[in-house]
């Protein structure tokens, strides 16, 4: 009886390490409007401020749907070695590079 | 009576706003967001139109017909318009590609090019009617297709260009009219990301992205091939992020020496002109975007990527010094100098202004509203190589 309690126990605590990486709270509004104006042009810049592209690939909705949100948050954080893409880690926390990567998928802001 | 001089009335106002002077002290600022371009006059220092309509102007730059007239502007949309900066109007605009990065005019002033990332390659058009008159796709490896960079005129009717994804420079010459032949140089290095041609239109030197140095194009020499230049700069440091890339169109070369911007490192290369032999390296604020030089060649000024795009530095290229650091404010993206060079305009995206600097005093001496401004272009690059 004992064991069998301590092992839901471990379950439950395991369930919660493993809590989706979107499961982030929103950046402060002023933040935000800061965020929303680097997407639209320093991500820009490459990307186009219309997101269709130009050293960098496109931005839209549909061409970020085959990818997890895992890969492009860590695209923004790491960049990729050996091409333009730099590792904004720096500029960026995890859960802001998460917000953006949400706002890119719903095309806010086009 | 009364019919005909409203009739008469109208008709002069249509034709009122062309203004009856010259051009050479005119320019064209880029509104990147509103898809505007801004006329100025650098002498009043003020605004006389401003023409809408341009489509996507997120990354664009200009030329000036040979005549000083008309400013052909190359948007990241394909669009190319041809304005009339005398009347203020937008002359004609066609949408040529997908995305596009850049362009140039020939030396006989009679055709246009435009550099495309999609699809890669150079379409050529009339600079008179935007016609379009050559299409030369950047395929290598038998069927990929390069986006395309680093697009300048040479003498001898010919354009030079860089094929980003396939590492090599190519030649168009359209010497014999309107059908070009192209001199493909292959291998130069990875991915060569912009590129200039020293103001005697002698040397193309295209930036490389993938490793540390320069392809050198000795546009007297051709048969001698592209050769690497200021190879290794970086090593033994660490490799910085470039937050964007910088730009080596405009004149980076001074007082005999080129001054580039390195890739990665936060600093200004000094190479001396003719054997390109690193002479220096200048510490500076951040990751250098463009690296401008006075028309005299005594000063290069530097802008650079975020997070430092609120600050320029000036550097006395007699002493290899950075005399001076301003700020601007945030989104410092272009520099510009009148023609003789008494004063630079300077365009602050996040301020929604140009500012204009006394090069002598090195004072700010007046400041014009624009939208969301980035590229300036004078007229004076009307006749000169390269520009």
């Amino acid at each position: 009886m004992r064991s069998k309690r301590l092992r839901l126990r471990h379950l439950l605590c395991a369930g919660l390490l493993l809590a989706p990486v979107t499961g982030h709270s929103d950046p402060p509004a002023a933040r935000q409007a800061e965020l929303m104006h680097l997407l639209k042009h320093d991500c820009g810049s490459c990307h186009g401020m219309t997101r269709k592209g130009g050293l960098g690939p496109a931005l839209l909705p549909e061409t970020l749907a085959m990818k997890t949100d895992e890969q492009l948050v860590l695209t923004v954080l790491d960049g990729r070695p050996g091409t333009p893409m730099p590792p904004w880690r720096g500029l960026l926390s995890a859960a802001e590079a998460a917000w953006l990567i949400d706002a890119l998928r719903a095309g806010d802001g086009l | 009576m009364v019919l005909s001089l409203m009739l008469m009335a109208a008709q002069s106002s249509a034709v009122a706003d062309c203004q009856v002077r010259g051009t050479g002290d005119l320019g064209i600022v880029i509104e990147r967001a509103s898809g505007s371009v801004q006329v100025v006059d650098t002498t009043a220092q003020r605004s006389l139109f401003r023409i809408e309509g341009l489509g996507d102007l997120s990354h664009a730059s200009a030329v000036f017909s040979r005549d000083g007239r008309y400013a052909y502007v190359f948007g990241r949309d394909g669009g190319l318009s041809k304005l009339d900066v005398l009347c203020g109007e937008l002359v004609k605009r066609v949408v040529q590609a997908g995305n596009s990065i850049g362009g140039a005019i020939s030396q006989d002033g009679t055709l246009i090019a435009v550099s495309n990332y999609e699809p890669g390659g150079v379409r050529v058009f009339s600079a008179d009617t935007l016609e379009p008159i050559a299409d030369l796709p950047a395929i290598y490896d038998d069927d990929r297709r390069s986006k395309v960079v680093g697009l300048v005129d040479a003498p001898d009717q010919r354009f030079v260009y860089s094929l980003y994804d396939a590492g090599e420079i190519r030649i168009a010459s359209f010497a014999n009219g309107k059908t070009p032949s192209v001199q493909v140089f292959p291998a130069v290095g990875r991915q060569p990301y912009d590129a200039l041609i020293t103001p005697d239109g002698k040397y193309y030197i295209a930036g490389l992205f993938g490793e540390d140095g320069l392809a050198l194009l000795n546009l007297w020499e051709p048969e001698a091939g592209v050769q690497r230049i200021v190879s290794d700069y970086g090593r033994g440091n660490k490799k910085l992020p470039v937050y964007k890339m910088p730009h080596l169109e405009g004149w980076a070369v001074a007082n005999e020496h080129a001054y580039l911007p390195a890739v990665g490192q936060h600093q200004i290369l000094v190479a001396h002109a003719g054997d390109w032999i690193l002479v220096d390296r200048i510490d500076v604020h951040g990751q250098p975007v463009f690296a401008v030089a006075r028309p005299d060649g005594r000063q290069v000024w530097v802008n650079f990527a975020i997070p430092d795009n609120d600050t320029v530095q000036v550097i006395d290229t007699k002493s290899r010094r950075i005399i001076k650091t301003l700020k601007p404010g945030k989104g410092t993206l272009h520099m510009e100098f009148t023609p003789r060079g008494e004063q630079v305009w300077v365009s602050v995206r996040d301020a929604d202004e140009v500012q204009i600097y006394d090069t002598r005093t090195l004072e700010r001496v007046a400041t014009l509203p624009a939208e969301k401004p980035s590229g300036i272009f004078f007229t004076a690059r009307a006749n000169k190589i390269g520009l």
